[in-house]
């Protein structure tokens, strides 16, 4: 059964995949002839050229006409034979998944039924066995659920949102691709299947960021999101390294087998001993940082918000930025021995929290608010993971997936009413326009902010009485953090709401043409709308109560022994505290935006430095440009130039050749043109080199 | 086992090819049709027998195989050929790879081709022979005589700085071999031999181990090639036509570390010991340093060149880490390296062939007309940033992991090209293939063909084969890798515990 999960949105890809190339290859013909002016008589040549006007004028065509479609992407050429079954295929097969991942889901968490199946031998060399492996605890089966569910709602989304683009079998085939290798990730048996997974939605995610190739800020994004990424993956790398250094394999048994026996040991580096977990797993967390796109590398993911919206629903919201969390919760025993490393996750983890809720303050693109409160989320899951609560990290991830994911469909409704207008500047009054879709951001927004008895309220309020509990040096700094950032939270969000629906339209012409999406959009996001609110209370009990967690996680995770009696300890006022801070920034919210409209433009006017800060993302990207983008390429301009061109070859071979060449000048006369001559000459004096070696050598 | 002289069948097909080539005179197109065929069904031909060597070849046995020896020149010099886990794989690249260079030149390659035709047969010739020879002077004289053809491939279809490109690829590659040279024959006034299963069983004086040492590693660093001594590469490669640039960069730059494998680290495991920090130097140099470089360019041979400098990095490191991953992963990226970076030397070839330029900047948005090939292209520059799932990331994977257990710096730092080589791919894949088309001279652009598909579709199903399941080749070396490794280490400790006792 796990295999038909895994495999089936594998081989939906592959289908998407072939019958987007078939599609793509009827339309561009191949050829290795190209007409070339000058190169044919006179009559080809008229020929040639008109073919190259008709050419021109159609791609012209095609790449000037924003009006006509999305992001100037219209439907200039039909879309290819076979796409609606390369939609189908896809959203069947990602159907099917995700039924039987629920089904796993009861037979693992609530009967017990541990499995794990060995697929294929993958590299053996010594020591290092590697297999493919499907491994599904309850932990995996969470993934499972939430990866499936989202992957085949935004799926069957996507053929509403997507149907004015040519090019939608390999959307789909990107969509399946990513699926398929989240499902590796996620039932991964050892580290290195981990990875493939990783660095597999990673390719994904990079395909699917610059799936409108034709722009360059989407080309830009993706690389970006990459080369962060790959940052990350560079510290995960090493951590593998480490402990297959320290416990010879890369198997999650055998590593935590072998786990206890590692504290106290060291590491030596450059002369530095640092203690071996610690390290290990901050490298690991360097991993999680970059996919779960936490403070110093986050700056990624708001580029990333260039793909088509049901990408960062499925990917930047619900699924490949839960990966960091997932991976953390997954090496708990490992964690669980190494507290500094717990604290710095847990710092890194609140400061993200609070930091891209600042951002996400000002911003005005719909989208952007929305990834920043995805970064700022995905902060309140580490700030758990760091205390030692994994599983109260988990049901947040479990929730967020839900009201995230609804949120950007939501947007992406939103957006497909505006005709691809994303400011919410230019927005307003929508909901008379777009009742349904209003109802559904509303109760996303709920669920997001915490509002009681929606199922942010029973996550988020775990984490940040988790914070408050925890045993860590950072606990109180994450404690008032997470409860700042849960005021902003409120605050952004109902700001998002308020300019988006209500007040009075922006942009008339827009406004008018405003209309309620199609079923195929309708549908998925009325079902994330029942489960933002029912992920909630009913989860309760087997994510946060200490009974219910043994039993329903047992060994999937190894959590901090008190840290759920503690949190059931903490001062009722204190508890109340986050509701009364969602309540605070809804009114605030209320009162900037709905009440008295123009305090905000006042305020930014009295704190121009902190708005400009805020608005410009705490200058992280011109920061990172400045002491990375820019040193690198300078740096290799000057290795290029001087170091290759002017050091080595200036005194080696060209140096040397200079002098050669004083005497090939001469040599050159004798230039016959003939192969076999200079074949016989290079015979001549190889054969008179090596003789004379041996008889110089030989003599003495 | 064998009742012919397979090995050596393999290896002199070729030149029976070349011979055939020259005996069909003429300078008209059906002659020039004919030297084609006649050197593909010579390659192809080629290729079958030797993956008769494949299914006879027994993996769990560590020692040589396929043996053949006869009296050739004095005494001690003989005619030995034979090839064990570890030469067997590069033997299989080299026939695999050569009916795809003879396609690929298939039109791009008008003048000469008879010639043409010829100097690849015996190219590779001499390159199975490099990799089969079992006595150091015969290895010495398939090893040089490859030079030749080579520089004949550069010097006569190459692009416009051919000359100077051959005469630095020819300088530099035969003045490291001059020493080598020199080691051998002080090799062979050691040992009285040349026979290099005998000298692999021959403990070599500590102070000729180094010296030995540093002649063999001046000539195998140069064809690696190692930093400072890569400067020739990028400058052949932009010159080479498409074939000669694929053969360049997937069998030629192997020799060298095939050599370390074959002589120094069994010959001179001491000197290998105390010189691994230097190697482990350069290899981190060349991995930080050519990626940086290679973000760059502005030629796409150039910057494919410049990675390739940065992938042998790897395979140093992990060959003088003398752990059995490192080296078996060196084995593997090399094996890895010669399919994906002939593939990408392929594709720059196709754009070539169409538009007559390698410059970056002249291309963009090829996605639009090129679908095909820009999936193609993808693949292998995923392979090149090595993904995993693609054989790229089970060598680089392999060696690091080999290495860290050794020298935690050298792979910290070497770890870093993973960052830089995704900047450098992905650039050059998003200046070359995204964007938008506007450039008018690439509106007429036409898709690969059935021809080019035929090449680069087989290489496509093996870098994923090799990435998901690298069994097959991880096999076949490991016998030969763990001997090795264990008679390195075995040495190593003597020394160490000999050093204790005084």
């Amino acid at each position: 059964m796990v295999q038909a999960i895994v495999f089936l949105p594998l081989l939906g890809a592959i289908l998407a995949g072939l019958i987007a190339l078939v599609g793509a290859h009827g339309r561009n013909p191949s050829g290795d002839e190209v007409e070339h002016h000058g190169d044919h008589g006179h009559g080809a040549h008229a020929h040639a050229s008109d073919t190259i006007n008709e050419d021109a004028s159609v791609i012209h065509e095609s790449h000037h006409e924003p009006g006509d479609g999305h992001d100037g992407h219209g439907p200039v050429e039909p879309a290819a034979a076979g796409s609606r079954g390369a939609e189908l295929i896809t959203t069947a097969l990602l159907f099917v998944s995700a039924a039987l991942s629920w089904m796993t889901l009861v037979d693992v968490g609530f009967n017990g039924h541990d499995l794990r199946s060995q697929l294929l031998p993958w590299i053996f060399s010594g020591e290092l066995e590697v297999w493919w492996t499907l491994r599904v605890d309850t932990l995996t089966a969470v993934m499972l659920v939430v990866v499936t569910t989202v992957s085949s709602l935004v799926h069957l989304y996507s053929i509403g949102y997507m149907d004015e683009d040519p090019y939608r079998p390999r959307f789909f085939g990107y969509l399946s691709l990513f699926t398929f290798a989240m499902l590796m990730l996620v039932t991964a048996d050892n580290l290195v299947q981990l990875f493939f997974g990783w660095e597999g939605v990673g390719l994904a995610s990079y395909l699917l960021i610059g799936f409108w190739y034709q722009k360059p800020s989407a080309n830009a994004a993706a690389i970006k999101a990459f080369v962060v990424n790959r940052v990350g993956d560079f510290g995960f790398a090493l951590g593998i390294f480490a402990i297959f250094a320290m416990t010879s394999s890369t198997d999650f048994e055998t590593i935590f087998h072998a786990a206890p026996g590692l504290t106290g040991k060291t590491i030596d580096f450059l002369g530095w001993h640092v203690d071996a977990l610690t390290l290990t797993c901050c490298l690991l967390f360097m991993g999680a940082m970059g996919k779960s796109a936490q403070f110093l590398l986050h700056t990624w993911l708001p580029d990333a918000m260039e793909g088509p919206t049901p990408v960062s629903a499925l990917i930047h919201a619900a699924t490949m930025v839960t990966a960091g969390v997932f991976m953390v919760a997954r090496l708990s025993p490992l964690f669980e021995l190494a507290p500094n490393a717990q604290a710095v996750v847990m710092f890194f983890g609140a400061t993200t929290a609070f930091f891209a809720a600042t951002i996400g303050l000002v911003q005005n693109d719909i989208k952007r608010i929305v990834a920043y409160s995805t970064c700022s989320q995905l902060g309140y899951m580490f700030v758990a993971m760091g205390a030692g609560a994994y599983s109260v990290g988990m049901f947040h991830l479990f929730t967020h997936a839900f009201f995230k994911a609804l949120l950007f469909l939501g947007s992406g409704s939103v957006i497909y009413a505006m005709h691809h207008e994303q400011d919410i500047r230019n927005m307003g009054g929508l909901w008379r326009k777009i009742p349904y879709t209003f109802a559904v951001m509303v109760v996303g927004t709920l669920a997001l902010t915490g509002f009681p008895f929606f199922a942010g309220y029973f996550s988020k309020d775990k984490i940040i009485e988790a914070a408050y509990a925890a045993h860590n040096p950072f606990s109180t700094y994450a404690y008032l953090l997470t409860i700042a950032a849960a005021g902003l939270t409120s605050f952004y969000s109902w700001r998002l709401i308020f300019k988006t629906f209500f007040g009075e339209p922006h942009d008339q012409h827009h406004y008018e043409a405003a209309h309620e999406s199609p079923m195929w959009m309708l549908v998925p996001i009325g079902v994330l709308a029942v489960g933002s609110i029912a992920a909630g209370f009913p989860f309760v009990e087997v994510f946060a109560n200490p009974h219910g967690v043994e039993e329903f996680f047992r060994e999937s995770v190894k959590m901090n022994p008190h840290i759920l009696e503690d949190m059931e300890h903490m001062p009722a006022l204190l508890a109340y505290l986050p509701t009364v801070m969602m309540a605070l920034g809804l009114f605030v919210s209320y009162t900037f935006y709905i009440s008295r409209p123009y305090l905000p433009v006042e305020l930014a006017k009295t704190q121009p430095m902190l708005y400009q800060f805020l608005l410009n993302k705490w200058y992280f990207d011109e920061l990172y440009d400045l002491i990375f983008v820019r040193p690198a390429k300078w740096i290799g301009y000057q290795l290029w130039k001087k170091g290759d061109g002017f050091i080595i070859d200036g005194f080696g071979p060209d140096g040397v050749s200079a002098r050669v060449l004083d005497v090939t000048r001469n040599v050159v006369k004798i230039q016959t043109g003939y192969l076999y001559h200079y074949a016989f000459a290079m015979l001549i004096g190889a054969a008179g080199l090596i003789t004379w070696f041996m008889f110089g050598f030989g003599g003495q | 086992m064998t009742t012919w002289p397979i090995l050596s069948v393999t290896t002199f097909l070729p030149l029976v090819g070349a011979l055939i080539v020259y005996l069909s005179r003429g300078d008209d197109e059906a002659s020039r049709r004919n030297s084609r065929w006649i050197a593909l069904w010579t390659t192809i031909i080629t290729f079958a027998v030797s993956v008769i060597l494949v299914v006879r070849f027994d993996p769990s046995n560590a020692d040589f195989q396929f043996v053949e020896k006869s009296a050739w020149l004095a005494t001690g010099i003989t005619y030995h050929m034979g090839v064990d886990g570890i030469s067997l794989p590069f033997v299989i690249l080299t026939t695999a790879l050569m009916p795809f260079c003879i396609i690929a030149s298939w039109k791009s390659v008008t003048s000469r081709v008879r010639e043409y035709m010829m100097a690849f047969l015996i190219l590779e010739t001499l390159m199975i022979g490099t990799f089969s020879a079992l006595d150091l002077v015969l290895f010495y004289l398939f090893f040089e005589g490859g030079l030749i053809p080579m520089f004949l491939i550069i010097g006569v279809w190459g692009g416009p700085r051919r000359v100077y490109a051959s005469f630095k690829f020819f300088l530099y590659t035969l003045l490291g071999s001059v020493l080598m040279l020199l080691a051998i024959m002080a090799l062979y006034w050691n040992g009285n031999t040349t026979d290099i299963p005998t000298l692999m069983h021959t403990a070599v004086p500590r102070s000729l181990q180094t010296w030995a040492w540093l002649a063999f590693f001046a000539s195998f660093a140069v064809k690696m090639p190692m930093w400072p001594v890569h400067t020739w590469l990028p400058d052949a490669h932009v010159e080479a036509p498409t074939a000669g640039s694929v053969v360049l960069a997937a069998i030629l730059l192997k020799m060298g570390g095939y050599g370390f494998l074959r002589f120094s680290l069994p010959m001179f495991p001491l000197a290998s010991h105390d010189f691994a920090p230097l190697i482990f130097t350069l290899s981190t140099i060349a991995i930080i340093y050519t990626s940086l470089v290679a973000l760059m360019q502005e030629d796409m041979k150039k910057l494919i060149a410049y990675s390739s400098v940065a992938h042998m990095g790897f395979v140093t490191m992990g060959i003088f880490a003398g752990t059995m991953q490192g080296v078996a992963g060196g084995v593997f990226q090399m094996i890895s390296h010669g399919i994906v970076s002939g593939a990408l030397f392929l594709c720059v070839g196709i754009v070539y062939d169409r538009m007559h330029t390698r410059e970056i900047a002249a291309y963009g948005g090829l996605v639009n007309r090129m679908p095909l090939y820009a999936m193609t292209f993808m693949v292998f520059t995923m392979a090149n940033v090595g993904l995993p799932g693609t054989s790229g990331f089970i060598g680089e994977f392999m060696t690091l992991i080999g290495t860290f257990k050794v020298s935690i710096p050298t792979a910290f730092f070497a770890s870093t090209g993973v960052i830089l080589s995704a900047g450098y791919a992905l650039w050059l894949y998003r200046k070359i293939v995204f964007g938008e088309l506007v450039k008018p001279s690439l509106m007429t652009i036409k898709d690969m063909t059935l021809r080019e598909c035929v090449i680069l579709f087989p290489m496509i199903a093996l870098t994923i084969l090799f990435g998901v399941y690298p069994k097959p080749v991880l096999d076949m070396s490991a016998a030969s890798v763990q001997q090795l490794v264990n008679n390195y280490t075995t040495a190593v400790t003597a020394v160490k515990a000999a050093a204790l006792l005084h």
